[in-house]
């Protein structure tokens, strides 16, 4: 079983966080996410940072931009996967930005570079399925999962191709938006949720707008996984090199309360 | 009627919306469904005559077309070259070319069941063209803006601000037109139930730069028809600058297919090549941004270069992706110009001519002023003056040194 799959296998919803690579600097990074791993994330999610996050909220945005400034290069964030698989051998790794950085060498190389570093999946805001020659063929040869974005605005007629080729898991992104900003309704995460997995046997996580452990314990009683980041991102931004105690304690309280969500029965 | 011609250069993008190996719909999966609506309501309106009709109606007696095609006979003498004409619209409503393409704009957003208006804008002026439009129909209007262009662009933010329409600064990244358009883009995704996305230059997603060349292509059509009416030929050399690339576009496609007229898309040098710029295509390499796949400028990660120009309307790192498509295939020929040439361009049109030229233009006429004298006098060089300078009147006392 892979990575991924197995993360989503445990028997209860899984936690997935997500952090900017490079935030406050490259050398804070690995502490970071051992404190994720501590706290009992099960799927880490790792920003690749990019000048125009046209995705994201405030809070991600000016990740990205103390990433940049602090000098973090792509090659950085592939040594901070690689360290990553070497302390962490269970623990699945997806990148997840923007088009341009992962694309500009070449699919190929970044697929290459990503096999390599030991990374399960990978995210791309803005490739959708109309544009997957771009990405897609080269992650999925070299093994590594293409997790596509559902929203609010993916419809019944749009959905098979959103699905067509993806693996890993479905990110259901809960509210037409950015980053950050406001939550969607419980009933509606519900229904999308159950409309999205009558339709694929893949986990689906959900995220965007999701804070503290109350609203993440809701939503993983109606889904198989629950997305935080920019709380997590707000905490690196309060707390600079030291954040890693504070993250920790702070995805322990996310992790208890997802985890105590709900069983989910072995398949 | 005749058959489609295989080899023409007319006939992109192709139903992906690429140009080539450029265009397309880099943009997030909420965006999808949005884009793909506004392809097939573009579609149909094309195909609808009370469309087109009322699209043409605007422009005649909205906005004042057709626009003049003028032969300037003392900066002709003055370069002892190719006869110099330019395609006047300056003169247009709102004072440059942008209101072409907002009349097609809001009319595909009426059609649509839109309710809310949102844009970008750099220099300005797309975002008053777009104000405009939104007046004339009665629909809210929000504008993205950098913070330093509204400093370097206050008659602009005004003149918004008269039409009815809320101008937002932009404090993130440089504060120019990609970071207006960054934060248009999270407005649009966080409203797309409601709103329509006025985008001003023939680049974003497909269908964008499809439809912005096509309503901005009336400025070509006429140029033609009028040339051919004045002189009996077509012009040798038409010349236009670039910053994403709509007024060129527009003037270029028409004559894409007439294998003798040569075409000069100028770019923003900056303080020049080597230093702080804006010419994507002469500085830059291929990349996705802003939703499309374009030469950008940028660094070896892909991370988005700042660009710099004297004209805000020209301060953007990327370029339209039919321009890029056209580099490539050669069809037509690019260059740049600085940020002083275009100074100097700016002060000889007032100087020959009694026309005060916005300073994107002057980057044309800098250029004209470069080839024309290496051209005979029995040719003709058509350029599009497609804005008019009284909004860059402080901008460039600053550059000379006076205080108003």
């Amino acid at each position: 079983m892979s990575r991924l799959a197995n993360a989503f296998s445990k028997g209860r919803p899984a936690l997935v966080t997500f952090v900017t690579a490079g935030d406050p600097t490259p050398d804070a990074t690995p502490a970071i996410l051992d404190a994720l791993v501590e706290g009992g994330a099960d799927v880490i999610e790792l920003g690749m940072p990019f000048t125009d996050p046209m995705a994201d909220g405030p809070a991600i945005q000016a990740a990205n931009l103390r990433s940049l400034a602090a000098g973090t290069r792509t090659a950085d964030i592939l040594r901070i996967a690689t360290d990553f698989r070497a302390r962490h051998p269970e623990v699945p790794l997806v990148l997840m930005g923007y088009a341009n950085p992962m694309t500009i060498r070449g699919p190929e190389w970044f697929a290459a570079e990503c096999a390599r570093a030991g990374v399960d999946g990978v995210i791309c805001v803005d490739i959708p399925p109309e544009e997957d020659p771009e990405l897609g063929p080269a992650l999925r040869s070299a093994g590594i999962a293409l997790i596509r974005l559902a929203t609010p605005t993916t419809d019944a007629k749009r959905l098979p191709t959103v699905l067509q080729d993806t693996s890993g898991f479905l990110y259901y992104v809960s509210v037409a938006g950015i980053t950050g900003k406001q939550q969607a309704a419980l009933g509606s995460i519900e229904d999308a949720v159950a409309r999205l997995k009558s339709a694929t046997e893949l986990p689906v996580a959900v995220g965007f707008g999701v804070r503290t452990p109350d609203q993440a314990s809701a939503i993983a009683k109606v889904a198989d996984g629950v997305v935080v980041g920019s709380a997590l991102v707000e905490m690196v931004a309060e707390w600079g090199p030291d954040a890693a105690g504070p993250v920790r304690e702070a995805t322990r309280a996310l992790a208890d309360a997802v985890h105590s969500a709900k069983e989910i029965g072995q398949q | 009627m005749n058959a489609p011609n295989p080899n023409s250069f007319r006939n992109q993008p192709d139903e992906r919306g690429h140009f080539g190996q450029f265009g397309g719909r880099y943009v997030a999966e909420t965006l999808m469904p949005l884009i793909l609506d506004l392809e097939k309501e573009y579609k149909a309106a094309k195909d609808d005559p009370s469309f087109r009709e009322e699209f043409e109606d605007l422009l005649e007696h909205y906005v004042g077309r057709p626009s003049p095609l003028y032969f300037a006979p003392r900066l002709t003498e003055e370069l002892g070259g190719a006869q110099v004409w330019f395609k006047r619209d300056e003169l247009n409503h709102t004072g440059a070319h942008k209101i072409n393409n907002c009349i097609g704009q809001i009319l595909l957003a009426i059609r649509m069941g839109k309710t809310r208006i949102i844009a970008e804008t750099g220099a300005g002026q797309h975002g008053v063209a777009t104000a405009t439009v939104a007046a004339r129909f009665g629909l809210p209007c929000v504008v993205y803006m950098g913070a330093t262009d509204v400093e370097r662009q206050q008659p602009n933010v005004f003149r918004m601000k008269l039409l009815g329409a809320e101008v937002i600064p932009v404090e993130s990244g440089a504060r120019t037109l990609k970071d207006a358009m960054n934060e248009a883009l999270r407005d649009w995704v966080a409203n797309v139930h409601d709103t329509f996305y006025i985008i001003g230059t023939a680049a974003g997603p497909h269908p964008y730069p499809e439809l912005v060349r096509d309503f901005q292509s009336v400025i070509g059509r006429e140029a033609r028809e009028q040339m051919l009416a004045r002189t009996g030929k077509l012009p040798d050399l038409l010349v236009a600058a670039i910053g994403g690339g709509s007024n060129a576009i527009g003037l270029f496609h028409p004559f894409l297919d007439d294998a003798d007229v040569k075409m000069l898309g100028v770019e923003a040098a900056g303080h020049g090549l080597d230093k702080q710029h804006a010419a994507s295509l002469a500085g830059g390499r291929p990349g996705i941004l802003h939703g499309n796949k374009t030469y950008l400028l940028q660094d070896e990660d892909g991370q988005i270069a700042e660009a710099h120009s004297i004209s805000a309307g020209l301060d953007y790192p990327g370029i339209g992706p039919e321009h890029s498509w056209l580099k490539e295939i050669g069809r037509v020929d690019y260059t740049s110009v600085t940020d002083d040439e275009a100074l100097q361009a700016f002060q000889l049109l007032c100087r020959t001519e009694g026309i005060i030229p916005a300073l994107e233009p002057s980057h044309a006429i800098a250029a004209v002023r470069k080839v024309a004298p290496t051209m005979g006098k029995d040719e003709i060089i058509l350029a599009n003056l497609c804005g008019r300078g009284d909004k860059d009147i402080f901008t460039v006392a600053d550059a000379l040194g006076v205080k108003l």
